[in-house]
């Protein structure tokens, strides 16, 4: 069984809560004590941003939190290594890898899906890698025991959610709102229904993401979600902390986040 | 060659192309394509579409001979296809007409686009303005500094510019916060994409609204000169006046076609905006897969040009596919090249051409010589340079 199927199973029907930070986010020498940090505060599953100078899907918190990490030029190959060194000390939680096709396809499918599994990455989410053009890197992280995992969104009409639904893997990232990371107008209402429309096509768990900002949001998006996904609120947070003060910050708002869920 | 038709159904030209979007986008572009199929097929939609360009555009732009600047330059005839004359003052115009008669159609009442040096910011707030549109422009600050006469042209015609201060606070930063603004907006706006970038079918929509370019000197030369010119030329940043003229020229043998990308400070310098013809390898940006400048992680790098339109890491993915089968060349031009030939056709033609454009005559100027005096090269003169006269007194060291 795969680190995420596992993950899910041992929670017995209870949800899943899915920190995301960008690495090398504020400096690439704090990302694997952060990244432990999530796991104290009680984070099931880690997403790990991978910076790309051209985010197109996020809001200007995680757009900022890339440009932090690409002052230190942070690459693939060097949050591969964040994973490696966090994995030394971790092998239940999962690590998803959520960013950009582009350092990908310039690595090469095949030897980033090795390097990855190697590394102790268990899934792998490029934001602009729809399932239309996604059929080599799904075979290539397939291969490597990898899940891919894709995104579905309110606009997504049934006939590409049933098409989502053969390729996904590990499991689905439902997207909120219309609209980038970070944005402010989630209805809760909106995503249970779709959550529900949902279930008669997609057999693999159910995450729900962007513009969760508060415990209370992630409790009522807990009631029909298998995970919730926190990200911008999170990556706030480190940008206010300090270097010395991020971990104890992220840790204690995970926490949070983790009691309120269901 | 054989019979070119592409891109395939999935926009791909080759290798090159498709539709790299976040999920929520898929279904507004599969929206797209469907609406742009249904009115490629209704002849409605381009009678009225050629009655704009007509009436409005001021469309079929002349060609005209270059003679004192032929003359001086000794070799080949050099023409150029006027582009800079048409309503708005530059290409762009044809194409944000289409897309705009599109939006129409699709009940869309708010448009958006990204714009570089502005020409494309100028047409999409004319089309806007036509039309009765709300639309915002997104521009990177950068650009905004040195393109300060468009920019006050699109808030005269009544269209929101959204200055863009991420990344490099050029082109391609001003294209990713348009496609955050389509993904946030997108059941009630259309994106006028003013390249011939992005994802399907954008590029393929570009070229077609655009292909009026060679269409019309296809029927211009043999009027003028007896037959098709030896060679065309056009610049590129994104591609799209070089697309909408070889397009109709890519089935005509014996056409030679040229792509001048910006050399900058020199391809040697690495501070230029050259994917084709600098050595760039392939990438995905904007939504499809195609020559991209970027370093060995992936990221995108920064770009120099003189000219903002230009001032783009990537290129359109059917030049990339017309590089790779070897129907098009794509060679650079450095800024003191095309400034060079700004000057040169100020002084000898009496037009002020733009920057971008100016890329491609110093391309003509400098192979002129070297070709016999019966031969032909037809430029795409694809804008007017008024835009750049601050910046051109700038290196002048002058304040206007």
């Amino acid at each position: 069984m795969s680190r995420i199927a596992a993950c899910f199973a041992a929670l017995q029907g209870k949800k899943a809560l899915i920190p995301f930070i960008t690495a090398g986010d504020p400096h690439p020498s704090r990302t694997v004590e952060l990244m432990h940090g999530l796991v104290d505060g009680g984070a099931d599953i880690i997403e790990l941003g991978v910076p790309f100078s051209d985010p197109m899907a996020d809001g200007p918190v995680i757009q900022r939190a890339s440009e932090r990490a690409l002052v230190h030029k942070v690459g693939l190959r060097d949050v591969l290594a964040m994973v490696a060194e966090f994995r030394k000390t971790n092998t239940t939680t999962p690590v998803v890898l959520m960013g950009y096709l582009n350092p990908v396809f310039v690595m090469g499918y095949a030897a980033f899906a090795a390097a990855a599994r190697e590394a102790g990455v268990d899934g792998v989410l490029t934001v602009d890698c729809p399932p239309e053009e996604a059929a080599d890197l799904s075979a290539a992280l397939i291969a490597a025991d990898l899940d891919p995992v894709f995104l579905i969104a309110p606009t997504t009409p049934e006939a590409r959610v049933r098409e989502i639904a053969r390729h996904a893997r590990g499991y689905v990232y439902y997207v909120s709102l219309k609209g980038v990371t970070g944005a402010g107008n989630l209805d809760i209402d909106d995503v249970a229904r779709k959550i529900a429309a949902l279930r008669a096509h997609i057999q693999v768990p159910i995450g729900v993401g962007f513009g969760i900002r508060d415990a209370a949001t992630a409790k009522a998006i807990s009631v029909t979600a298998d995970a919730v996904v926190v990200g911008s609120r999170l990556v706030q947070e480190i940008e206010a902390a300090t270097e010395q003060t991020a971990k104890e910050r992220l840790t204690g708002l995970v926490a949070e986040l983790k009691a309120a869920i269901l | 060659m054989e019979r070119y038709d592409l891109p395939d159904a999935k926009g791909h030209f080759g290798p090159y192309g498709g539709v790299y979007v976040a999920e929520t986008l898929m279904a507004a572009l599969d929206e797209l394509k469907n609406e742009y199929e249904r009115v490629k097929a209704d002849p409605t939609f381009w009678e009225e579409f050629r009655q704009e360009l007509k009436h409005y555009v001021g469309r079929p732009s002349p060609i005209y001979h270059a003679k004192r600047w032929s003359e001086q330059l000794g070799g080949a005839q050099i023409f150029f296809k006027r582009e800079d004359l048409n309503h708005t003052g530059a290409h762009k115009i044809s194409n944000a007409i289409g897309q705009a008669l599109l939006a129409r159609r699709m009940g869309k009442k708010r448009v958006i686009a990204e714009t570089g040096a502005g020409q494309h910011g100028v047409a999409t707030a004319t089309v806007a303005a036509r039309y009765g549109m709300e639309c915002f422009v997104y521009m990177g600050s950068e650009d905004i500094k040195r393109q300060s006469p468009n920019v006050f042209r699109m808030k005269l015609l009544g269209a929101t510019v959204v200055p863009v201060e991420s990344g490099s606070k050029t082109l391609k930063d001003a294209l990713n916060e348009a496609m955050r603004d389509w993904v946030t907006n997108v059941d009630s706006t259309f994106y006028i994409l003013g390249t011939a970038a992005g994802p399907h079918p954008y590029p393929m929509m570009v070229r077609d609204f655009l292909s009026v370019i060679g269409e019309e000197s296809k029927e211009q030369m043999p009027e003028l000169t007896g037959r098709q010119p030896d060679v065309v030329v056009a610049c590129v940043g994104g591609g799209s006046n070089a697309i909408g003229m070889f397009y109709p020229y890519i089935n005509v043998d014996g056409v030679r076609m040229v792509g001048v990308e910006a050399g900058g400070h020199g391809i040697d310098s690495g501070m230029h905006a050259a994917p084709l013809s600098g050595g760039a390898g392939v990438g995905v940006l904007h939504g499809a897969k195609s020559y991209l400048m970027q370093d060995a992680n992936g990221q995108v790098v920064e770009t120099h040009s003189v000219s903002a339109g230009l001032d783009y890491p990537g290129v359109g993915p059917e030049h990339s596919y017309l590089k790779d089968i070897g129907r098009a060349e794509y060679v650079a031009i450095d800024d003191k090249e095309a400034l060079a030939a700004f000057h040169d056709c100020c002084h000898l033609e009496g037009i002020i051409p733009a920057l971008e454009s100016s890329h491609a005559l110093a391309w003509a100027a400098k192979v002129a010589p070297t070709m016999g005096k019966d031969k032909v090269i037809l430029v795409n003169l694809s804008g007017r340079g008024d835009k750049d006269i601050n910046t051109v007194a700038g290196l002048a060291g002058i304040t206007l």
